[in-house]
């Protein structure tokens, strides 16, 4: 049998889209981030970044705290932070649903690490920055709004 | 990028509270240059792990979306006072930066 | 074409006791100073003066939050750097601005601007920079220009982080061009006709569209900052822009009228505790 049909069907298996194309020679071992989700990130939409991401019918969970501004200063720098107090938590997503390509990062966690992620994001315009946790095998939600107004008196 | 990663890394109680400020322009390749008018193409931090003394405690995905100059913080549980923390990156082109700390 | 600039001084502040305008008797700064805390604060009475130095974000904890997350570790630390660099690095003749500052350059930035009485005008702390560059053989920096005076500004002045603003205002000469400050301050300009003080004393803690304005006391502390985390700003290059927000031509930063304006807005200032290079949207 062909060993590039072979390398294809096995890739397609249950592997990520990234690593079928490595198999079928398509893109080169060395301009391949191990483990960057490609498909997800450049995902236009919220539907198609969270099945990219292996998410589906994700619950609506009280037990996951998004602290973000009512009001964006700037767009540029959001200041995010997301706490999951479900036990087992694995990893956290951030989403900000408008923006022209919506997910903004996952963050996997091992160890003795905490359902806990601060950082910094860029929004496009007001809308939901969505949390996407997983915990024990199973996917959880929560969103808060945030306005990002144009503004600017600043010189 | 080869401007050095800034860890802070403290133990408050039981939890390591780790801080890093990354530097990195995370072109989202939409910006226009404003000398130029051309688009400025994409460059970002795509991938970040974190170890506390060897054992990975958290593996990032980051997109474009994330702010230029990236600040990550996260809590561990179980690190000591002394324990080293290395935080590794890596960028759409290939590029890569790494810093380590002890746990104050 | 010669543009003729229509200045009308402004007036009829309800309750605002200041003296303006040259034939009238002169207050002291600690006076006009106490008369603007009185009115910020009988219009605010629950904002705190030490709050102040925070500008807007005194008037809005959603802001203030941001801010705080922000400077918990700020993305701009290494445009910093670059100015400590810049800081560091001796003269080709091997001196070091420390050498030319009192006290090395630490805890020196609220004594500036001062009236200098050998030169018969107010200078700077970036003036004194730049005698302490040309005296060393270097050439002077463009006070406007962000990549060379403004990053050494945005660290050298992290080294009077803490000091309380201390602007002296001693004599006729020195006293004349606090006067002529404080007409800038509060005369209409540009096409707009705003006086600085239409916004930062009669609309102070109100919003311009999505903008909360600041209150004149406190502004003058908090400089250079970083607009967006990224965007240097210093204290005259936003004088600058705020002249050409009114649609004014603003007259050249390092200059007679800007310098003066700087002498009066940072005395409004006094006692308050300085922070350079901080965040702002």
């Amino acid at each position: 049998m062909n060993a590039l049909r072979r390398n294809v069907l096995k890739g397609a298996a249950g592997a990520g889209t990234v690593a079928v194309a490595v198999a079928a020679g398509l893109l080169k071992p060395t301009q391949v981030m191990a483990d960057w989700n490609a498909a997800a990130f450049d995902a236009k939409n919220v539907g198609d970044a969270m099945k990219s991401l292996g998410v589906s019918a994700p619950v609506d969970s009280k037990d996951i705290v998004i602290k973000a501004p009512d009001i964006a200063e700037n767009g540029a720098v959001v200041p995010v932070e997301v706490t999951s107090n479900i036990a087992g938590t694995t990893s956290i997503a951030i989403i900000a649903e408008k923006n022209g390509t919506p997910l903004v990062g996952n963050f996997t966690l091992s160890g003795g690490t905490q359902g806990f992620i601060s950082t910094r994001i860029k929004m496009g315009q007001t809308s939901l920055v969505r949390a996407v946790v997983m915990a024990g095998g199973k996917t959880y939600t929560a969103a808060k709004e945030v306005k990002v107004t144009i503004g600017g008196c600043g010189g | 990028m080869a401007e050095p990663m800034r860890i802070r890394a403290t133990m408050a109680g039981d939890v390591a509270d780790v801080k890093v400020l990354m530097n990195h322009p995370m072109e989202t390749g939409q910006r226009k240059d404003a000398k130029t008018g051309q688009l400025v193409p994409a460059l970002f931090i795509q991938e970040v792990t974190a170890t506390i003394n060897g054992a990975t405690v958290l593996s990032a995905n980051l997109g474009s979306g994330i702010s230029k100059n990236p600040y990550l913080g996260f809590k561990v549980k179980g690190p000591k006072v002394g324990d080293k923390v290395v935080v590794n990156w890596v960028d759409s082109k290939g590029d890569k930066n790494t810093a380590e700390a002890a746990i104050s | 074409m010669k543009q003729q600039i229509i200045m009308k001084l402004l007036t009829g502040m309800a309750g605002l006791g200041m003296a303006l305008g040259a034939a009238t008797a002169y207050a002291s700064p600690e006076q006009d100073k106490q008369e603007l805390i009185k009115y910020y604060t009988s219009k605010y009475p629950n904002v705190k003066i030490e709050d102040y130095v925070y500008g807007a974000l005194a008037f809005d904890a959603d802001s203030k939050a941001q801010y705080d997350a922000i400077m918990e570790f700020p993305p701009f630390e290494a445009d910093v750097e670059k100015g400590r660099k810049m800081w560091e690095t001796p003269f080709k003749n091997g001196k070091t601005y420390a050498d030319c500052l009192p006290s090395g350059g630490k805890q020196i930035a609220g004594n500036y601007p001062l009236f200098d009485e050998a030169k018969g005008k107010v200078v700077t702390l970036q003036d004194v920079i730049n005698d302490c560059r040309t005296a060393n053989g270097e050439e002077a920096f463009k006070v406007g220009d962000m990549k060379t005076m403004g990053t050494l500004t945005a660290y050298m002045r992290t080294l009077s982080n803490g000091m309380l603003m201390n602007v002296k205002v001693e004599g006729p000469k020195a006293t004349a061009a606090y006067e002529d400050g404080k007409k800038s301050f509060f005369t209409r300009k540009g096409q707009l006709n705003f006086a600085c003080a239409s916004c930062h004393v009669q609309n102070a803690g109100n919003r311009l569209r999505s903008e909360l304005i600041s209150p004149a006391v406190g502004q003058a502390v908090h400089w250079p900052v970083f607009r967006g985390g990224d965007n240097l700003v210093t204290l005259q290059q936003r004088y600058d822009g705020c002249y050409k927000q009114v649609r004014a031509v603003p007259p050249a930063q390092g200059g007679t009228a800007m310098n003066n304006l700087e002498y009066f807005h940072s005395a409004m200032s006094n006692g308050l505790p300085m922070k350079a290079s901080v965040f702002r949207k």
